[in-house]
């Protein structure tokens, strides 16, 4: 893979610290007040799109800790959903139904997958590396579409959501869009402090170039490795939450588009930012409401805006806004300067 | 048994040959241009729609597809002229996401156009029928014409890349582009026809497959995963790795998916053997394709840079 071109964003002065948590709280903030609108009268479907575009925006945020920083373009990144959501569905089926014991099996499944997969796949590089995750990813989808036992092709119906301290508070919507809000705040932070943590250094040094980081003694195996297996972690977590949401899993989770869907999110909200996943996942799923509110053929205009994107946008919809906040700073600079100007006018022309 | 392997490998030929038509034109298209081009199975189901229309207009299938390789010819040099063009330059992953986007495109627009639900056309009567290949076997004709037709193929391309001016410059473009334009080559151009060539062996695969297969929206897909299983265990940029890894896919494919469950049996009891071959065989070519790109990272025939 060539060098990554998406801006990584970072805190470096205090003022851009200062946007980037005003940002944050924003997103978050309307997160959290979502319910509140729909108690005043918002259509509730609306929190259903909204926990949707968490729990994907999970998902996206943890394959942008591999593609964003450490330039690993996976192409089988849904089968982690995947995992995770028949994690969940088949404990579920077996009447284990407590959602801790199922992030435990999701993740320790994930885990296994990823390090397994992971071990051969990063054996290669570039545009093989795209095309061994794929082939991961199908394999994936061919044991879930096979294994009769859990529904094959049909999938698995969950009788219920699961149970928290074997109470079932998740079947109440609004505690269940708080619990992946928490989740995704949590998910972030983690990921935030990861990839801001030497870890992250190392993984950002190898991507820009990995020979540099060899000659300074770093093995970019074991960061790549650890980082590769910690996004299918995080992917994991998402599936759990997704199978819950829907109560039901099926191997369409899993098939190769949806890990192109992923990409997309990851690119069109912004590589290598966190948030972008999040923006991402927020825009590709209201944009798949609009759009499918129009036209069955829906995914021609999204084809055709994914194009244009590629084509023309710079940095993703977080680049956008970035730039956004830049081009205000320009505007009340020349603002300021232009009344500075005026003001040594009229000052000369009192003198 | 015997005769079922030989029916079972001459399947597995064909449909390796099939792998290799689409194969070719995405090798060459990625050896000479780095370019990865998700959209070559959409231009394959573009060529399989255009056959199934001019067959129905001119009412034969000979005609139909002569007249489809042309137009397949030209859709692809107006998708490179639209948007691949532009991407050359791109990382890997701007070509990956646009042409992601060209696959929505085509599938809806396919969809608008033919309707979603399955066309077939019939094999015209001349080449129906079936021949006896081995003692009493017999095969389809029109199977061993499409493996026919392959071979030929192949040998064209090689004659094409290996003995032909154009065959030169190609590989002295997939070595360093700058230096070949700056020969006065218009590399543009070039590439433009290579790209053109690779969606008219597409197109041609689709017209070919599609008097067995039905015609249909989504027939892109799989065949799209499995020519980037070929190209990537064949070596990428290489016809010649597309040809052998497209036959070993095919053959491996096929002969496991028929033999796979009968040889389980001798290990397991019949409900275990057919369950385990159920899930085994699908994913047959892929633990094929991990395995080779465990040992060789690069292919079974690695492209050098430059060489």
């Amino acid at each position: 893979m060539e060098k990554s071109e998406a801006p990584v964003i970072r805190a470096s002065t205090p003022k851009a610290k200062h946007v980037e948590a005003a940002g944050l709280a924003c997103l978050f903030g309307l997160f959290a007040l979502l319910p509140l609108a729909i108690h005043l009268g918002v259509d509730p479907f609306y929190l259903v799109i909204a926990t949707r575009i968490m729990i994907f925006g999970i998902a996206a945020l943890s394959l942008d800790l591999i593609l964003g920083f450490g330039a690993m373009v996976s192409f089988g990144h849904a089968a982690f959903i995947g995992i995770g959501a028949y994690a969940a569905a088949i404990a579920a089926a077996h009447g284990v139904t407590d959602l801790l014991v199922q992030f435990l099996f999701a993740m320790a499944a994930a885990a296994a997958f990823g390090l397994v997969t992971g071990v051969i796949s990063l054996r290669t590089k570039g545009v093989y590396f795209i095309m061994i995750t794929l082939a991961f990813g199908q394999m994936a989808y061919f044991l879930m579409v096979s294994l009769s036992a859990y529904g094959g092709d049909d999938g698995l119906t969950l009788k219920a959501r699961s149970t928290l301290f074997g109470q079932p508070w998740l079947e109440s919507d609004v505690f269940f869009y708080y619990l992946v809000l928490v989740l995704l705040l949590t998910c972030f932070l983690f990921a935030r402090a990861a990839v801001g943590a030497r870890f992250g250094r190392v993984l950002r040094g190898v991507r820009d170039n990995a020979l540099r980081m060899q000659a300074i003694g770093f093995d970019p195996l074991p960061f790549q490795l650890t980082a590769y297996v910690l996004a299918g972690v995080l992917a994991a977590l998402a599936g759990v939450l997704l199978a819950n949401q829907a109560e039901f899993v099926s191997p369409a989770y899993m098939t190769w588009q949806r890990s192109g869907e992923l990409i997309m999110m990851v690119v069109v909200g912004g590589m290598g930012t966190l948030t972008g996943g999040i923006l991402g996942a927020a825009a590709f799923l209201l944009l798949e409401e609009v759009l499918s509110a129009f036209s069955q053929h829906w995914k021609l205009g999204l084809g055709v805006i994914l194009v244009l994107i590629v084509l023309y946008g710079k940095g993703g919809i977080h680049g956008i806004l970035v730039n956004m906040h830049g081009m205000i700073v320009n505007i009340r600079g020349m603002l300021v300067s232009l009344a500075g100007m005026l003001a040594a006018l009229t000052g000369g022309g009192r003198r | 048994m015997s005769h079922l392997l030989v029916i079972q490998m001459l399947n597995g030929v064909q449909f390796g040959i099939l792998l290799f038509l689409v194969a070719a034109g995405l090798t060459l298209v990625f050896g000479v241009m780095d370019f990865i081009n998700l959209a070559h199975g959409v231009q394959y189901m573009v060529g399989a729609y255009l056959a199934v229309t001019f067959t129905q207009l001119t009412g034969g299938f000979f005609t139909g597809l002569l007249l489809a390789l042309p137009a397949a010819f030209l859709f692809g040099l107006v998708l490179e002229f639209l948007i691949f063009r532009h991407l050359y330059e791109r990382d890997h992953l701007d070509q990956v996401l646009a042409t992601f986007g060209v696959i929505l495109i085509l599938h809806e627009g396919v969809r608008i156009v033919w309707g979603a639900a399955p066309i077939s056309i019939a094999i015209p009567d001349a080449i129906a029928g079936s021949v006896p290949v081995l003692g009493q076997l017999r095969y389809p004709l029109y199977r061993l014409l499409i493996i026919a037709a392959g071979i030929a193929v192949a040998i064209g391309m090689y004659i094409l890349v290996r003995h032909t001016r154009t065959g030169m410059l190609l590989r002295a473009g997939a070595s360093n582009a700058p230096m070949v334009q700056a020969l006065g080559v218009d590399i543009r151009r070039l590439f433009m026809v290579v790209f053109g060539i690779g969606a008219m062996l597409a197109g041609f695969a689709g017209a070919m497959i599609a008097p067995i297969l039905s015609v249909e929206p989504n027939m892109g897909d799989g065949i799209l995963i499995l020519t980037f299983v070929v190209i990537v265990i064949g070596g990428i940029g290489s016809i010649k790795g597309a040809f052998v890894a497209a036959l070993l896919v095919g053959l491996v494919d096929t002969v496991g998916r028929s033999f796979g469950p009968i040889l389980l049996k001798v290990v397991f009891d019949p409900a275990t053997a057919s369950q385990v071959g159920r899930t085994l065989t699908p994913m047959l070519i892929y633990v094929l394709m991990a395995a080779i790109l465990f040992f060789r990272p690069a292919g079974l025939f690695p492209v050098k840079q430059g060489a």
